[in-house]
């Protein structure tokens, strides 16, 4: 008898709870019921434009065609991957991308570095300020501004460079056309538009540091390049760790728009990135279903650098960006 | 101090503000390069040269500029674009950041989630562009300012800046029988309003430089905005683009090509001392997590 009565009465329980429950959400959804409307607007952005692309990739498992749609288009399971994987281009685009990569990592990335760390040793603060402010604004301006700057400039028919380099040697040197050239123009202009930008983040870390730190120091003899080596480098050694990091997270994303606006049909051997290569097949050679296993192939890569970046940071004692 | 000013220390800074300056020097003179050569006659430009002032003023290539349709039509263009599509995203952004920095708010976890996985992987240029020409977005100036109406990072930094605000004051307003959308309007957005300015003018500094959206979405070319019509202009022939050709800009002296260049750079420069005031701030709140 007992033990009826109590499976009875949890029996009678359980459901009451969980109706207890749903009747507690119900109550916070009416309550709440504007702040819900508010978000409606930014949540179906979010699912129209972010959400379904992503369902959109399924195209890249199937022979896409538009009149057909999704549902009535073949299936053909990993055929545009195998395509695209067995291809010469593949070898070439991975080349091309890391080789950008591990430039961008050598020559630009220890720039703002160096850049704030001499604005950090002004001690006049006018002059700091006026020199910020001078290189911050590439940054604000557009790809297509920097690269039709440098193109005037460097062009070899009338750029004010290319008539310092004639004057001075006797021939012209096709900065813009010639392969070898490519990853130098990229890179310098990267750091011409952005290094001043970068130190922002340095110099925000550099202004926590005590004064005090260097007062003791010199008192204690430190010379000023002690004092940076001792004071200053160690109070932004984890920022340049995580900043490293991340940038090998997106070792892939080489600057679409930028490369893309360098891009001639001389240069494309060393200039073609996979993003460069999916625009091209996708939108010019309306190759859907491909170029969409070759962005899917990019996107799911540079999903596993980034969760990987990010347990490295981790790793190395920092609080890591997701 | 008297360290200070030891033979060494003197040639460290000397050294220093040296090369401090011509790195600031890098970064403008290419401006007042183009800037210069814009308003100087064009056959003292055509002698070549490094021109940083106009030896002879003349406003031809800005007459030019007014005299054609073309460029006028795509200033018209980008201005439309910036001014409605800033707005479009700052109401998108607030409206969606204001209901994620309620603590109280059910299923707010999960939307964040969703939001933040946006950044980690994306399905892509092609499926997105099929989103958009199934939406008959395409040629429309709708696809330059609805598919990217919310920067995820935007939106999560402003969720932070909002949750910062002491929540006694949306109580109290609640109890004098304010609701949500009062309390949004009159308390939070006027407290958040340097934030609002500051993301407004960055979401507006990329509206202004948008130029792969166009390409990808505008094939009309009355409806290109101004930096794919100095794409155009600055590099006569681009094999990519082909079959708009617009003939009668092409081989035009480079008083014309610069310009155009300052008109693409100009809105940027005007609003550039009021950017400055805030990004740095702006950046630094985006490391404010939550």
């Amino acid at each position: 008898m007992t033990t009826q009565a109590t499976t009875q009465t949890t029996a009678d329980v359980r459901p009451s709870a969980r109706r207890n429950r749903r009747l507690a959400w119900m109550k916070d959804l009416v309550k709440d019921r504007w702040l819900y409307l508010m978000a409606l607007p930014g949540i179906l952005y979010f699912v129209i434009f972010k959400y379904v692309p992503m369902y959109g990739l399924i195209m890249a498992f199937q022979d896409f065609k538009p009149h057909l749609g999704f549902s009535g288009s073949p299936w053909v399971g990993f055929k545009h991957f195998q395509r695209f994987f067995g291809e010469e281009q593949f070898w070439m685009l991975f080349r091309n991308t890391s080789l950008l990569a591990v430039y961008n990592l050598i020559f630009f990335f220890p720039l703002p570095i160096v850049l704030a760390l001499m604005l950090n040793e002004v001690r006049r603060e006018r002059f700091k300020r006026f020199v910020q402010t001078l290189v911050y604004i590439p940054h604000f301006v557009s790809w297509v501004v920097v690269v039709g700057i440098f193109y005037i400039l460097f062009t070899t028919e009338g750029g004010l460079v290319n008539e310092i380099v004639y004057a001075l040697t006797g021939e012209k040197i096709p900065f813009l056309l010639a392969p070898e050239w490519f990853r130098t123009m990229i890179v310098s202009q990267s750091i011409w538009k952005e290094v001043g930008w970068g130190t922002i983040i340095f110099l925000a870390a550099l202004a926590g540091v005590d004064l005090q730190l260097y007062e003791a120091a010199r008192m204690d003899g430190a010379g000023r390049w002690r004092q940076l080596w001792h004071i200053t480098l160690p109070a932004i050694r984890s920022t340049i760790v995580i900043l490293f990091i991340l940038r090998l997270g997106s070792f892939l994303d080489s600057g679409f728009e930028h490369i893309f606006l360098m891009l001639t049909s001389t240069n494309r051997e060393v200039g073609e990135v996979f993003d460069t290569y999916v625009y091209i097949k996708g939108l010019t050679q309306a190759q859907f279903s491909y170029s969409a296993a070759v962005g899917m192939f990019k996107s799911a890569v540079g999903l596993v650098l980034v969760l990987g970046a990010n347990w490295l940071a981790k790793r190395f004692g920092e609080e890591g960006v997701y | 101090m008297t360290q200070d000013k030891t033979w060494g220390n003197r040639i460290f800074d000397a050294v220093n503000y040296t090369l401090l300056m011509l790195t600031g020097l890098i970064c403008i003179v290419p401006f007042i390069y183009v800037l210069a050569v814009s308003f100087t006659a064009p056959h003292i430009v055509a002698e070549g040269g490094f021109i940083l002032y106009p030896k002879e003023f003349s406003l031809a290539a800005y007459e030019y500029i007014f005299s054609t349709n073309t460029l006028v039509r795509s200033l018209g263009v980008s201005i439309y674009v910036t001014v409605l599509g800033t707005f479009i995203n700052l109401v998108f952004t607030a409206l969606l950041a204001y209901p994620l920095s309620r603590p109280t708010l059910r299923g707010r976890k999960y939307i964040l989630l969703g939001v933040l996985f946006t950044m980690l992987f994306s399905g892509g240029l092609i499926p997105t562009y099929y989103v958009v020409r199934s939406l008959h977005m395409i040629d429309s100036l709708w696809s330059l300012m609805i598919p990217s109406a919310i920067s995820a990072f935007n939106l999560i930094v402003l969720k932070n800046f909002f949750q910062q605000i002491p929540e006694g004051l949306e109580d109290s307003a609640k109890i004098d029988g304010c609701n949500d959308v009062g309390i949004l309007m009159r308390i939070v957005l006027p407290l958040s309003l340097p934030a609002i300015a500051t993301f407004g003018l960055f979401y507006a500094v990329d509206h202004w430089n948008k130029y792969f959206h166009a390409i990808m979405y505008i094939n009309d070319n009355t409806k290109w905005p101004i930096q794919v019509m100095l794409r155009e202009i600055i590099i006569n022939a681009n094999s990519r683009i082909g079959d708009t050709s617009i003939d009668e800009m092409y081989i035009q002296p480079l008083t014309i090509k610069m310009a155009v260049i300052v008109f693409a750079t100009l809105p940027i420069i005007v609003v550039y001392p009021f950017l400055q005031k805030h990004f740095a701030k702006g950046v630094m709140l985006g490391s404010v997590k939550g």
